[in-house]
């Protein structure tokens, strides 16, 4: 049945004016229909929909704690499992709730193989507490935790956890990385992950307009530089089969990196010296060298 | 049907009675045979349930929320360093009125690491509204473990509740158990029906809220209610058990208390040597008494006051401690008395804590310390059968 | 009455809606019809969602009609009732049909 024209997500709630999260999950919902069952780990979206007595949420949907959102679903998996009832299980976790201290609930649901959707919203960092850093901090980004000074004008000095190569070496039937301005495909990969038995990991980019600081009108054309220039690719691995895996979009003229660096504030300081936008550009070119032969249109 | 099971047997059984439906589990030393014997009870057959081998404690108990949460039978069990990782997720099992049971290998906490028994991991837990009940044996371990679904499912209750079992002792002793009917059981709880709001696609609803300042203190006094409520709920199914099963239960259980000047309180398994003991002083003509504390939480103050009240001592046997004012039992006890008029005094006795052995060695040091209450000044709190000359060196201060 | 449920459940699913962030509005979209494509690219990126979609006849006849076959396609509306006024829609517009002024208070 097709659900595209029904909400699931019901306006009301607190997120930010222009805040990227909602429109993933809204159009997930629509894409995944009634027979849904939603776990959220703690965070911005699950703060912001479900303050009592008001709720945004027009499936079932359950919050426990900020790092077991995969170890809730594993057990709403196996409840259904010993009643023979079929249903989607989807799990929602911000890069907080997923990357850090969600790593070993979502590696042991993916291990023990559990019919869930795992979607990652990445805002990178944990914005319901204030822009801290997280491990999927982006390298050369402020936030709170990572601030930038004349001891440190970088600001974040890791490279971001590589989460969806991660997930896709626990041997995931279906692991992708996708973006709501690529919206098309972003659809596709939905659908495709719904329609696999087993777990499958979504890594979605969601820009947050307060803490990467950027004007929420800009939030999809943000998104869509992430990817046109080359710096969140979109791609799929199944089964962890990393030697066939397939990139599912590449941008026919790359744009510089400094587009999309340039209206985030969090990367305001980068400007200040031009290595630091010649090393991202190079991450940049060093990715696609390597891995560019696996566009697959 | 009579069998030679160890207390986790007890516990597997009894989840298997009373057919569980998921079990989230992760092992821990005393506590793995449980899931185990689940695992083999599945495996051919005896059971139709899910296991799910986690991959910590505390993802066993978010799985066991989110089964539970689905409207389904739910237990698991742990111990010792594994109750303590779930800690979190015990205070938001409860405060969203899930009746998940789960089996306890009572057994100390790091540091340093020991694997043996004392009370000081379940009593850790009190505060985070869950029902309590300690076991005295594995008869006990299995009954309580099938009543506790009974009174957490109890419509007056959505509690979750732990049944503790102590480690080696109860877990890893064989003793014979009575194991009732399959039949018989199923009449007794009778077919699992949710009575809370479940995560169902016919009716979609919000589990795990935000709770503002506004609302929050009232979901806390439900809870306090359900836990009041609970007082009766329990003795209403340990009544039911007793006229099903033929096993009587209570939640204070007085044991030669009638003219008693020294009682002596107890729980889990060193309720047994205790009672040996006591039978024995009562041979001697002293005036001694016992009672076992079944339940704990909800605290049985009323009982309590009632059955204690014309003691002149009261000895508190406990396997747990909070540094820096005393056991557990001791405290809330005292706090229990508090109230009345006339009360007995009240002393603290540390004993058998990592699995050092309950003796009537031990018991006579309890008891010597007690009779010299009844007429002069003793410590609060007693270390009994500790080398203290060899820590108070290793303090500096010998 | 304050209604408490146990557990802190909320069983009316999306009642959000009693809260309209409408409110919230610094900047407003307006969709100039004349313009207006119908490609529900606005529709597809709200975040709220505070944009309405309509495929009655009626609706699509009050709408300045485009040309065949536009006139098929379903209307859109801005609920300003939850728009928060973020302008992704005006952003996003590829014919530039909406138009994003300070809002009136």
């Amino acid at each position: 049945m097709n659900y595209e024209k029904e909400e699931f997500f019901a306006p009301g709630h607190g997120m930010c004016a222009g805040c990227a999260a909602p429109i993933i999950v809204r159009w997930i919902l629509k894409l995944a229909g009634p027979n849904t069952i939603v776990t959220n780990a703690t965070g911005c979206l699950e703060v912001a929909t479900t303050a009592y007595p008001r709720t945004s949420w027009r499936v079932p949907w359950i919050h426990v704690a900020f790092e077991n959102a995969a170890a809730v679903a594993s057990g709403i998996d196996a409840a259904f499992k010993a009643k023979g009832e079929k249903v989607n299980i989807i799990a929602f976790g911000g890069d907080g709730g997923t990357v850090d201290i969600g790593m070993q609930a979502l590696s042991g649901m993916v291990e023990r193989g559990h019919n869930v959707l795992y979607v990652l919203y990445d805002n990178e960092a944990y914005m319901n507490t204030g822009i801290q850093r997280s491990g999927a901090t982006p390298w050369g980004a402020w936030t709170t935790t990572s601030k930038v000074g004349s001891a440190n004008p970088i600001g974040k000095l890791r490279p971001k956890k590589p989460i969806a190569k991660i997930i896709a070496a626990h041997d995931a039937p279906y692991v992708a990385t996708a973006n709501p301005a690529f919206f098309n495909d972003f659809k596709k990969k939905v659908k495709k992950a719904l329609s696999v038995e087993g777990p499958k990991f979504l890594h979605v980019l969601s820009s947050c307009t307060t803490g990467w600081r950027h004007d929420p009108s800009k939030t999809i054309e943000i998104l869509r530089l992430a990817t046109d220039t080359g710096l969140f690719p979109l791609y799929e691995i199944e089964n962890g089969d990393f030697e066939n895996m397939r990139i599912t979009y590449k941008p026919k003229k790359f744009k510089p990196v400094e587009e999309y660096l340039k209206p985030q504030g969090r990367f305001r300081h980068l400007f200040k010296n031009p290595e630091y936008i010649k090393k991202l550009q190079k991450d940049v070119d060093e990715w696609w060298a390597k891995y560019g032969k696996y566009y697959r249109p | 049907m009579k069998v030679m099971i160890r207390g986790n047997e007890s516990i597997a059984y009894a989840f298997k009675l009373a057919r569980v439906q998921v079990v989230p589990a992760y092992p821990i030393t005393p506590s793995t045979l449980v899931p185990e014997k689940i695992s083999e009870f599945i495996a051919n057959g005896e059971m139709k349930a899910e296991f799910v081998p986690v991959e910590s404690e505390h993802s066993a108990m978010s799985a066991a929320i989110g089964a539970s949460a689905k409207g389904v039978r739910v237990g698991t069990a742990t111990a010792s360093q594994g109750l303590a990782l779930m800690h979190e997720v015990l205070f938001i099992a409860s405060g969203m009125r899930l009746p998940i049971v789960m089996g306890i290998g009572n057994r100390a906490l790091s540091a340093p690491i020991n694997i043996w028994c004392d009370h000081q991991d379940m009593m850790s837990q009190r505060d985070t509204g869950w029902m309590q009940f300690y076991a005295e044996s594995n008869q006990e371990g299995l009954d309580l473990g099938i009543m506790a679904f009974k009174i957490a499912e109890d419509e007056r209750v959505l509690l979750p509740a732990m049944v503790g079992i102590d480690a080696f002792v109860l877990t890893h002793t064989v003793e014979p158990v009575e194991l009732p009917e399959q039949k018989d059981v199923d009449d007794f709880l009778g077919e699992f029906v949710p009575h809370y709001v479940t995560l169902d696609p016919q009716n979609p609803a919000t589990l795990g809220s935000f709770g503002f300042p506004e609302h929050f203190m009232e979901f806390k006094y439900g809870q306090w209610i359900a836990m009041e409520r609970a007082k009766k709920v329990i003795d209403e199914v340990f009544e039911e058990f007793e006229e099903r099963f033929g096993r009587k239960y209570m939640k204070v259980y007085p044991e030669f208390v009638e003219d008693a000047d020294i009682i002596l309180v107890t729980m889990g398994s060193m309720t047994s040597t205790t009672r040996e003991f006591v039978r024995r002083l009562r041979e001697q003509g002293k005036k001694v008494g016992l009672v076992k504390l079944t339940v704990f939480r909800p605290f049985p103050k009323e009982e309590l006051r009632e059955i204690l009240k014309n003691a002149k001592v009261v000895a508190v046997v406990e396997r747990n401690i909070s540094f820096g004012f005393g056991g557990a039992v001791y405290a809330e006890l005292s706090s229990t008395f508090s109230r009345m008029k006339e009360k007995p005094k009240v002393v603290d006795f540390i004993v058998g804590l990592g699995g050092r052995d309950i003796t009537f060695n031990t018991l006579n040091s309890v008891v010597e310390i007690a009779e010299k209450a009844m007429h002069e000044e003793v410590d609060e709190v007693n270390w009994i059968d500790v080398n203290k000359e060899a820590v108070l060196k290793a303090e500096g201060l010998l | 009455m304050e209604v408490i449920t146990r557990g802190a459940v909320i069983p009316e699913p999306g009642n959000s809606v009693e809260n309209k962030t409408g409110t919230w509005r610094v900047f407003k979209p307006i969709i100039h019809y004349e313009k207006c494509i119908r490609c529900l690219i606005c529709w597809q990126f709200c975040p709220e969602p505070a944009i309405l979609l309509y495929e009655d006849e009626e609706t699509k006849k009050k709408t300045p009609a485009p040309k065949e076959p536009l006139k098929r396609l379903p209307v859109v509306e801005i609920d300003y009732d939850y728009c928060k006024g973020c302008g992704i829609c005006y952003n996003e517009c590829p014919v530039n049909a909406i138009e994003f002024v300070k809002e009136e208070k």
